[in-house]
C-alpha cells in the first residue's frame, strides 16, 4: 500500500484519476482504518486529503458554509457563527462516536462511507445540502441525497471525490434540527434518525419544509410527504401528527439487534415530530 | 512495501522514525518507539485506551497512520508526569482508587487532560459525556469522574 498526502486540490485530483489500483480517500480515517484492519479494504493507495489547505477551512460563500471535506466535526462545533446558521447539521456531527472519533470525522466522509445510518447526512439533505465533487472533468455540484445509492455505495465516478460540503443560505425566520434514537445515550449507531428544517413567515405559518429519515431504508430518505404535511400550516397537533404518520409510512427498515420494522417505524414518526418542535423554537428565534 | 520517515514532536522531544504506509501511530508508538504506555484494547476506535493528542487534538492512535503524524505534536500518557512528579490527575486517581487493572487509565488520563484544558469547570454530565469513548471494565465509572472533578476543583483553586 502508499500513502499519498499531496497539499494542493490539483494534484489530489490528478494523483486519484491517475492511480491505476485502488485508491481510497482518508479524511478522519475513523471508517476507513477500521475496514484497513478487518481487511474489509486492501486499497492500493491512501491518499490524504488532510494537509490541502483549502479543505480545512470552513468559509463563508453566498450567505451560506463552505465546509472543507477535512473539516473534523469538532472544528464544526468550535465555529460559533456556522454553530448559530446550522445548529441541526452541527448537533448530527456532534452525535458521531466519541471526543475521540469528533476530532477526526469529517462530514464527507460520514457521507462518503454510505451507511443507511449516518448521522449528519438526514441533518445535510434536511438544509438542502450540496456536495462539491472534485474530479478530473471539473467540478460538480451534487445534492448531498443523491451521493450514497445504497449501503456502502456512491455514485462518485472513479477519480472523484467530495472537496467539499455547501450549505446554502437559507431564509430568516428558518430553523434545523437533527435527532437520532440509540438504546444508550452515546457512543451507539443510529436506529432511527431524523433531519428536519422549516421556514417560517412572520404569523408562524410554515412555508418550507424538509424531512429527512436515517437509518429507515438502504439510503437516506427524502420524505416529500412529510414536508407536505407542514407547509401551510401553523405546524398545530394535526400538522404534527400528520407528519408523524407520514415519516412512519414511509419508513421501510429493516429488523436487527437494534431495533424491529415495528419499532422503527414508529420511532419514526416520533422523531419527526420532536425534530419539527426543535426546529420551529429555532426558527421563532 | 517501502517505509516513510515521518519527523515528529513527542511530548516535546523531537523524533524521528520509519514506518509501514499502513501502521497505525499506535502501533509505532508501542512496537517502534517502545512507548507502550498507550494501550490496544480494541483497534477499532471503541474503547479509547489509545488515546493521544495530537497537535492538541484528543484522539484515538489506533485510527491515525503513523504517516499521518508528519510535523505534528503528539503528547501520550508518557509526558504527562513531570519527572517523578505525578500530574494532578495522577495523583488523585490514586486517591480515589480511580483505577483497578489499570488498561483504561492512561487513556483515560490523557482524555481527563484534554477535558480539564478545554474547560477547566466541567460538570458530571460534560464530564462524562467527554469521556464516553474510554470504556472501563473495573471501576464503574464513579471513581473515575469523582477523580476528575475533584482535580478540577483543586486547579481551580490554585489558579
Ligand atoms: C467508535 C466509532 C463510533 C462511531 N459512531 C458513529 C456514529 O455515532 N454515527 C455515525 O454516523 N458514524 C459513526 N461512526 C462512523 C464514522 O466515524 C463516520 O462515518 C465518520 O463521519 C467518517 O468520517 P471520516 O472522515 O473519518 O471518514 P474516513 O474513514 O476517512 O472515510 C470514510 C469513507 O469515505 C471515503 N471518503 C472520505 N472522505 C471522502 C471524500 N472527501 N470524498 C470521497 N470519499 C471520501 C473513504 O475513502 C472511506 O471509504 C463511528 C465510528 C467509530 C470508529
Ligand atoms: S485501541 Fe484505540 S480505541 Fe480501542
Ligand atoms: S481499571 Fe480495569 S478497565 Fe478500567
Amino acid at each position: 500500500m502508499r500513502y499519498l498526502a499531496p497539499t494542493t486540490l490539483d494534484d489530489a485530483i490528478q494523483l486519484l484519476s491517475g492511480d491505476p489500483g485502488d485508491c481510497r480517500v482518508l479524511a478522519g480515517g475513523t471508517d476507513l482504518l477500521v475496514r484497513l484492519r478487518s481487511g474489509d479494504a486492501e486499497p492500493d493507495s491512501i491518499l490524504d486529503i488532510k494537509r490541502i489547505e483549502d479543505l480545512r477551512q470552513i468559509t463563508k460563500e453566498d450567505g451560506g458554509w463552505l465546509i472543507g471535506a477535512a473539516v473534523s466535526s469538532a472544528e464544526m462545533n468550535e465555529h460559533a457563527e456556522l454553530k448559530a446558521a446550522y445548529p441541526g447539521v452541527c448537533e448530527a456531527a456532534d452525535l458521531i462516536g466519541s471526543t475521540q472519533i469528533q476530532g477526526r470525522c469529517t462530514l464527507a466522509g460520514n457521507l462518503c462511507n454510505a451507511s443507511p445510518a449516518a448521522d449528519s447526512v438526514p441533518a445535510m439533505v434536511a438544509v438542502r445540502a450540496v456536495a462539491r465533487v472534485a474530479g478530473p472533468n471539473g467540478t460538480r455540484d451534487v445534492a448531498v441525497e443523491d451521493i450514497p445509492t445504497g449501503p456502502g455505495k456512491t455514485s462518485l465516478e472513479k477519480g472523484e471525490f467530495v472537496a467539499s460540503i455547501f450549505l446554502p443560505a437559507k431564509p430568516d425566520r428558518s430553523g434545523d434540527a437533527y435527532l437520532r434514537f440509540i438504546p444508550r445515550t452515546e457512543m451507539d449507531i443510529a436506529v432511527v434518525g431524523c433531519g428536519l428544517s422549516l421556514t417560517l413567515d412572520n404569523d408562524g405559518t410554515c412555508t418550507d419544509a424538509r424531512v429527512a429519515l436515517g437509518a429507515v431504508g438502504p439510503k437516506v430518505m427524502l420524505v416529500d410527504a412529510a414536508a407536505e404535511a407542514l407547509i401551510g400550516t401553523k405546524l398545530d397537533d394535526a400538522a404534527m401528527q400528520a407528519l408523524s404518520k407520514a415519516c412512519s409510512d414511509a419508513a421501510t427498515p429493516i429488523a436487527d439487534k437494534r431495533g424491529t420494522v415495528e419499532f422503527r417505524t414508529h420511532v419514526a414518526g416520533v422523531l419527526a415530530r420532536r425534530a419539527a418542535a426543535i426546529a420551529k423554537t429555532r426558527a421563532e428565534g | 512495501m517501502s517505509n516513510i520517515h515521518v519527523t515528529t514532536k513527542i511530548n516535546g522531544d523531537p523524533t524521528e522514525y520509519l514506518c509501514a504506509p499502513d501502521e497505525t501511530l499506535l502501533d509505532v508508538l508501542r512496537d517502534r518507539l517502545g512507548m507502550t504506555g498507550s494501550k490496544e484494547g480494541c483497534g477499532t476506535g471503541d474503547c479509547g485506551a489509545c488515546s493521544v493528542t495530537i497537535n492538541g487534538r484528543l484522539v484515538c492512535s489506533c485510527l491515525v497512520l503513523g504517516a499521518e503524524a508528519e510535523g505534528a505534536e503528539i503528547e501520550t500518557i508518557e509526558g504527562m508526569a513531570d519527572g517523578d512528579q505525578l500530574h494532578p490527575l495522577q495523583q488523585k486517581f490514586i486517591e480515589h482508587a480511580a483505577l483497578q487493572c489499570g488498561i483504561c487509565t492512561p487513556g483515560i488520563l490523557v482524555a481527563a487532560k484534554s477535558l480539564l484544558e478545554k474547560n477547566p469547570d466541567p460538570t458530571e454530565e460534560e464530564a462524562r459525556y467527554w469521556l464516553a469513548g474510554n470504556l472501563c471494565r473495573c471501576t464503574g465509572y464513579d471513581k473515575i469522574i469523582r477523580a476528575v472533578l475533584d482535580t478540577a476543583a483543586d486547579l481551580r483553586k490554585a489558579s
